[in-house]
């Protein structure tokens, strides 16, 4: 039975993370101003005063000291949810994350257990200073041992946060920060959909866009445009970004046999290199066009009053499909 | 050591002197009796003879690396001891001794510089995490772990068997790390039950303790609000009792303590290294004379220990070297099918399909003449 509520993502977050707690005792929260403040962007508003100081942990200002420490309290079975409050303030944690998070389960033959949720606010879009803006999926995609995952509404905020913090992997969990204030309905009561499972958010015949996290609504906006056009497009979420679930995209691409990554993030090497290779090992009869992908571009995010021109957006991502159609 | 660097004014607890001799330290004292001085003297001569086998199987290219403890036994053995099983060690690569008296077994760590594992045992077995390689990261691990003993509350509730603590081992190296800094002063923020115990050995790989701080180690606690006890790293009966007193303020509830153990790794810092390149002998030999080992043994000696308990512990090592060097070469090779087993709890789809690849490549070979 479903149970319709309008939210933001940032209110579906936190009743995701609420339930959770509810649900375990071991989960446990912490980051900077997470707590009194209920953190920089509210994701843990309220939950302090709900569930304790234990629980719910303003930490001293230092990124690495946050895993750190979250490592040493899963050796007691405790489920840290820690927040790095930008995504450019992770690198200080990155030591901690790819030498311990993602080897412990490993190196101890599979004895330790890391089951640690990572959030990390990203992309770019809102006009912040530098160190606000960017887009560092791929590292974490790259590192084998770390699960990495991105909502791209409300629904799948709320479920995501809890699939994550169920799981007994380490998952990166990135939010994108443009998304946080916009609403959408969730069912609070059920979803549908496990956490490592991409899915089509739009059908369409003529091309295949394919995106995740802050993307997914710009790549929805474009294929509205272009159905105006006469140009139907179909728009897949990829959702978890390590491992890829490609199946849905392998499909939609045999069926279009045009398809177009998008992602914020810098193009060399970026999320878009591995599913354009990964389209062309398993579709390549399939294609009438090379993947083409429409990303950030290979800079430092630049200062935020270009960054609409940085950023992938409607007309970028038409001309794309356009030069797909065209072969 | 004449060296200003070597901090020679700062004060140093030590108990048992270089001849052997039991002194005194204000604040503290060893309270244990002969029999528990003759099993620490038995855990000293078992790590040296653990990392003595152990660097001869690496020169006979049994092992691939060893960093050896030589030198730093009574640190190790001292502070290991001070632990109740209840208690959790982090240690680094080079703790031998501290692996040693938790309890695991140390053909684990020969599988470790062997090639064969990277770890191999269960920390939950005798609490004891994995070596951590990574410099300082592993004290934000004991702080980590602390604070979590604090949550469950385990901290202060005056039940010995109960209330616990963590320790986190270092080198004078780590403490130019930023992780360890972080540690010290979150543990101190939050009061955690850790005692973070540094083994000063003087060099980080070839650079000078003069190279990694200008105060005293110890001294390095004060700016964090925890205490700074220097002791005789090659004290065992000082070094006990220093982390035993340490480990029961952090199990009362009365935050953490930084524990600098003067002492000096005898050795390369591994296999691979060559120390004639950054010290000199002179310098080694002046710290010969404040071995760990013999000072317990002249203490023993002089108590009246007779020669057959010595030969008995000698008997013992001879067995354990006997044991090593057999268990060494029976340490399976690791096979890299099971290995992508290990990954993740729950398995990709990707990870799946890369073992699978790796099977049926490697088994298409199966019968071919190498």
């Amino acid at each position: 039975m479903s149970e319709l509520t309008k939210m933001t993502m940032v209110k579906a977050l936190n009743s995701g993370l609420r339930a959770s707690m509810e649900h375990d005792p071991k989960v446990i929260v912490m980051g900077e101003d997470v707590g009194r403040l209920g953190g920089v962007f509210r994701v843990t508003e309220g939950l302090q005063k709900d569930f304790g100081e234990g629980r719910v942990m303003d930490t001293p200002l230092a990124e690495s000291a946050i895993l750190g420490t979250a490592i040493g309290m899963t050796f007691r079975g405790f489920r840290p949810v820690v927040e790095i409050q930008f995504d450019g303030f992770v690198y200080p944690a990155y030591d901690q994350i790819v030498s311990q998070v993602a080897r412990l389960h490993f190196r101890s033959r599979g004895s330790v257990r890391m089951p640690i949720v990572i959030r990390i606010p990203y992309g770019g879009g809102i006009g912040a200073v530098e160190h606000h803006s960017d887009s560092p999926e791929a590292q974490f995609a790259m590192t084998a041992g770390l699960k990495v995952v991105s909502c791209a509404d409300p629904h799948d905020a709320h479920w995501m946060i809890q699939q994550a913090i169920a799981s007994d992997d380490p998952v990166v969990f990135m939010e994108p920060k443009r998304r946080y204030w916009e609403t959408g309905m969730v069912d609070t009561a059920e979803t549908t959909l496990p956490l490592l499972a991409s899915r089509v958010v739009r059908p369409g015949r003529d091309a295949t866009l394919v995106a995740y996290g802050p993307m997914v609504k710009t790549c929805l906006d474009s294929a509205a445009a272009a159905a105006e056009e006469g140009v139907d497009i179909e728009v897949i979420d990829l959702r978890t970004l390590s491992p890829l679930d490609l199946g849905p995209v392998f499909e939609s691409v045999r069926r279009t046999g045009r398809a177009v990554v998008v992602h914020e993030a810098a193009r060399t090497l970026g999320l878009g290199a591995e599913v354009s290779a990964r389209i062309t090992e398993e579709c390549f009869y399939a294609l009438e066009a090379p993947v083409q992908r429409v990303t950030g571009y290979d800079m430092p995010y630049p200062p935020s009053r270009v960054e609409d021109e940085f950023l992938p957006g409607l007309d970028r991502i038409l001309d794309a499909v356009d030069r797909a159609r065209a072969y | 050591m004449t060296d200003p660097s070597d901090h020679a004014d700062a004060p140093l607890v030590q108990l048992l002197t270089p001849d052997g001799r039991r002194t005194t330290s204000p604040g503290y004292i060893y309270d244990g009796t002969l029999a528990d001085i003759q099993d620490l003297y038995r855990d000293l001569v078992m790590t040296r003879r653990l990392d003595t086998e152990a660097f001869a199987l690496q020169r006979h290219g049994e092992l691939g690396l060893w960093p050896p403890a030589l030198g730093q036994e009574a640190a190790q053995v001292g502070s290991a001891r001070a632990l109740r099983p209840q208690d959790f060690a982090f240690p680094t690569y080079r703790d031998h001794g501290v692996v040693w008296c938790r309890g695991e077994d140390p053909v684990h760590l020969l599988g470790i510089f062997r090639g064969s594992s990277l770890g191999g045992w269960d920390p939950a077995d005798h609490h004891v995490a994995l070596p951590n390689i990574i410099i300082g990261s592993q004290t934000l691990h004991a702080t980590g772990y602390a604070m979590a003993l604090t949550l469950d509350g385990l901290v202060g509730t005056g039940n010995p068997e109960r209330d616990a603590a963590s320790i986190a081992y270092l080198g004078d190296g780590a403490t130019s790390q930023g992780d360890f800094n972080e540690a010290l002063d979150w543990a101190a923020v939050h009061q955690a039950p850790v005692v973070f115990f540094c083994q000063n050995n003087h060099y980080a790989i070839s650079v000078p303790l003069e190279r990694q701080t200008r105060v005293p180690i110890a001294q390095r606690a004060d700016g964090f609000g925890l205490p700074g006890v220097r002791v005789d790293g090659n004290d065992v009966l000082a070094c006990h009792a220093v982390v035993t007193a340490a480990l029961q303020r952090a199990r009362d509830g009365q935050g953490p303590t930084l524990v600098e153990a003067v002492t000096y790794r005898m050795g390369a810092h591994t296999t691979s290294d060559d120390p004639t390149r950054y010290r000199e002998a002179a310098e080694v030999e002046a710290w010969k004379a404040k071995d760990p080992v013999e000072r317990v043994r002249l203490h023993l000696v002089a108590e009246g220990v007779p020669d057959e308990w010595f030969r008995s512990v000698e008997d013992e090592a001879d067995a354990l070297g006997v044991r090593l060097r057999e268990a060494c070469q029976d340490i399976p090779e690791p096979d890299l099918a099971e290995l992508f087993d290990h990954v993740f709890v729950e398995s990709t789809v990707e990870n799946e399909q890369q073992k699978a690849e790796y099977v049926a490549w490697r088994d298409s070979f199966e019968g071919s003449v190498a």
